[in-house]
């Protein structure tokens, strides 16, 4: 179809009287993978369910695939592939079953079923466990098995909730690989919602989401671009020292710690004047006064998520 | 949306094939059941231990002890002195009931047209009371007739119980069992398949494909029909071979109405199923929509006839008052389908309406 595949603005919802979505906008066109980025209770599952005609909305104008998802869900069942957070297959049917179960209830014709489970069993390399029951697979596989399930019947959007959630690394890895190969080879529409950084990197626009809003949108390097002002990174060994020690100068907009490293956020206008060079070397002469070790400090480039972190201070601050 | 069960079938059959414990225990559950209960509920009196205060300690008195003891009704259980010893056994419950035979029970015999023997009975059972009072008046008529000399007595009641000459409660109790066990078997199979979905999140996943509620709850009430027939069956088989109960009329017949009767209670278990979020709140609700109304309201245990106007208007919307009239029916009558077609009617009605409310009350979307 022309024109984006999912059209959202102004979304409200609410449960009870704690709101979900405080007036989501989002546009996923045809082709690109789009990520919903956010923690926990940001509103990322509610804005999917609302797309797949799962949960109704309390206002805003919602189309997907250029329908209604409340009135005219059936039109869109067929175009839209859904992978729910929680595990959802059926755990004594074996892979191969999972797969014909959902193939058959979308009519995949029998012909087309053998070449399409065949392919969806090669991209997932389920190939050698068709036999094993779901239950049995790993967290990996099973998201896996999940993902190939929702493709049996070639959708033109797929709408993944949190898909490597409590998945090892390794696996994520592998996960998001096959999404690459997909959109490669298929040109699928991904939407994609994921609390990890790392994971929203690899989407073509991003959407950090939080509290039911949005903070930012646009390409992960555009939103990182977008940072205000300058960030210089400290590695030491001991971070809460560090971090203290630099608040209680005054001297920046925020100190974040993030690990095993500190992030030193510096204005704009602060950093224009005695340049940032000159602010490196003031960290680094506050951090000897105290005789806190570290081993690098450096300017380093802002990335996802240090716009998270400095959006949702401007929030609270607010 | 096309309209295709097949693949929802297909699932249930593998659900099923993959636990094959719980599907034992379906199977067996009822036969268990229908073996306790159908030995356990006998309501025939028979050997009713009475106690005996003879006053009179004559041969013609301990004659007409005799005469209860010597029947199938009664044994002797205890020989009383004393009028007051009479609580203490009833209290212990050693006795249901007493004959009190007076000191000049042998001489009034010779003296008068009458004579009066007391017989003290334990009412706080009152139905077996009166079983007990009721034989112990036929075996006192039967003696008076006999002192009289009379053989041929001038009115005579000619009993001829039909459909149970022996009036066995087997008879009548097992098919009422059947009734009873298969509904809630079935109201519980069916009652926890749509919840179970609901638990495990795979809900979420079917509601994004085009399936119709219609197709996912009729998808799973068939698979399930079948499983009940075999249950019925063996369920009705043990009745017949391990009760004595007998078959007078078709097997086919019963067999298509019990079809009705199966689709029914699963019908009932499903719309439990859709109402339900959790499986114990099904199972509790199965079970208690089941058990206790198909045992009171169907004219199981006791008459519709005798319940207040309220009581019968509920009890038109238990199934089991219809299959009751029908396995009874059929089992021990002979009755055809031209008496029985009208609670055949009444199983469509039911079924169709609690089909119809599953799917309406089905939530295609989530809370």
């Amino acid at each position: 179809m022309d024109g984006p595949l999912v059209q959202v603005s102004g979304l409200k919802k609410s449960y009870g009287s704690i709101p979900a979505l405080r007036g989501a906008d989002l546009e996923v066109r045809a082709g690109e993978r789009y990520g919903l980025i956010g923690p926990d209770g940001a509103g990322k599952t509610t804005l999917l369910r609302i797309l797949c005609g799962l949960v109704v909305s309390d206002g805003g104008e919602v189309r997907v695939l250029g329908h209604d998802p409340v009135t005219e869900t059936h039109k869109i069942k067929d175009g839209i592939g859904y992978m729910p957070q929680r595990f959802s297959l059926y755990p004594d049917l074996t892979v191969a079953e999972n797969l014909r179960f959902f193939a058959d209830l979308y009519r995949v014709p029998a012909a087309q079923r053998e070449s399409r489970t065949a392919r969806l069993l090669e991209f997932s390399r389920l190939g050698p466990f068709r036999d094993r029951r779901a239950g049995a697979l790993s967290g990996g596989m099973k998201q896996k098995l999940a993902l190939s399930c929702t493709l049996v019947h070639t959708p033109q959007l797929l709408i993944l909730d949190e898909p490597t959630t409590g998945v090892d690394p390794v696996s994520r890895g592998e996960f998001w690989d096959i999404l690459d190969e997909l959109k490669a080879e298929e040109g699928v529409t991904q939407l994609v919602t994921t609390p990890y950084m790392d994971e929203a990197s690899r989407c073509d626009r991003v959407q950090l989401m939080y509290q039911g809003s949005s903070l930012a949108e646009g390409s992960p390097a555009e939103v990182a671009a977008s940072f205000p002002g300058r960030l210089v990174r400290v590695y030491t060994a001991d971070p809460y020292a560090a971090a203290g020690s630099l608040k209680r100068t005054g001297k920046f907009q925020s100190v974040q710690l993030f690990g095993d490293r500190i992030h030193v956020v510096v204005e704009p206008a602060q950093a224009a004047v005695p340049g940032v060079m000159a602010i490196v070397a003031q960290i680094r002469q506050i951090l000897e006064q105290a005789a806190i070790p570290f081993t690098d400090l450096h300017e380093a480039r802002p990335d996802l998520e240090d716009i998270f972190v400095q959006r949702i201070g401007e929030i609270t601050n607010d | 949306m096309r309209f295709n069960l097949l693949p929802i079938i297909r699932k249930e059959f593998i659900h099923i094939r993959r636990d094959p414990r719980s599907l034992a225990i379906v199977i067996l559950l009822p036969i268990m059941q229908l073996l306790l209960f159908g030995f356990a509920i006998d309501m025939d009196v028979k050997n009713v231990p009475i106690g005996v205060l003879d006053y009179d300690r004559t041969p013609a008195s301990r004659d007409l002890v005799r005469r209860f003891t010597g029947s199938d009704y009664f044994i002797q259980a205890a020989a009383l002195q004393r009028r007051d010893q009479v609580e203490d056994l009833f209290k212990a419950r050693q006795a249901k009931a007493v004959i009190v035979i007076p000191p000049d029970y042998a001489a009034s015999l010779q003296r008068d047209p009458s004579t009066a023997v007391q017989i003290l009975v334990d009412g706080s059972d009152s139905n077996t009371g009166a079983i007990i009072l009721n034989a112990a008046q036929r075996l006192l008529t039967e003696a008076s007739l006999e002192r009289a000399g009379i053989t041929d007595p001038p009115l005579q009641v000619a009993p001829a119980i039909w459909y149970n000459p022996e009036q066995e409660s087997s008879h009548f109790i097992v098919p009422g069992l059947v009734a009873v066990l298969m509904m809630m078997i079935c109201a519980l199979l069916t009652s926890i398949t749509i919840t179970r979905e609901k638990e495990t999140g795979t809900l979420e996943q079917i509601l994004t494909a085009p399936v119709h509620p219609s197709q996912l709850i009729i998808g799973k009430v068939l698979p399930y029909v079948g499983i009940a027939m075999v249950d019925a069956a063996l369920v009705i088989l043990v009745g017949i071979f391990g009760f004595g109960v007998p078959f007078v009329g078709s097997a086919a017949l019963l067999a298509f109405f019990l079809l009705l009767y199966v689709v029914t209670s699963l019908s009932l278990g499903i719309l439990i199923s859709t109402v339900a979020r959790t499986q114990q709140v099904s199972m509790m609700l199965a079970a208690m929509l089941t058990l206790l109304p198909s045992v009171i309201l169907s004219g199981f245990v006791f008459p519709l006839a005798s319940m207040p106007d309220v009581l019968q208007a509920v009890s038109r919307i238990i199934p089991a008052r219809y299959f009751l009239v029908i396995i009874r029916g059929i089992m021990l009558k002979g009755n055809g389908f031209a008496v029985l077609w009208p609670q055949a009617l009444f199983l469509v009605l039911l079924s169709v309406v609690l089909l119809a409310v599953s799917v309406k009350r089905f939530k295609t979307r989530l809370a």
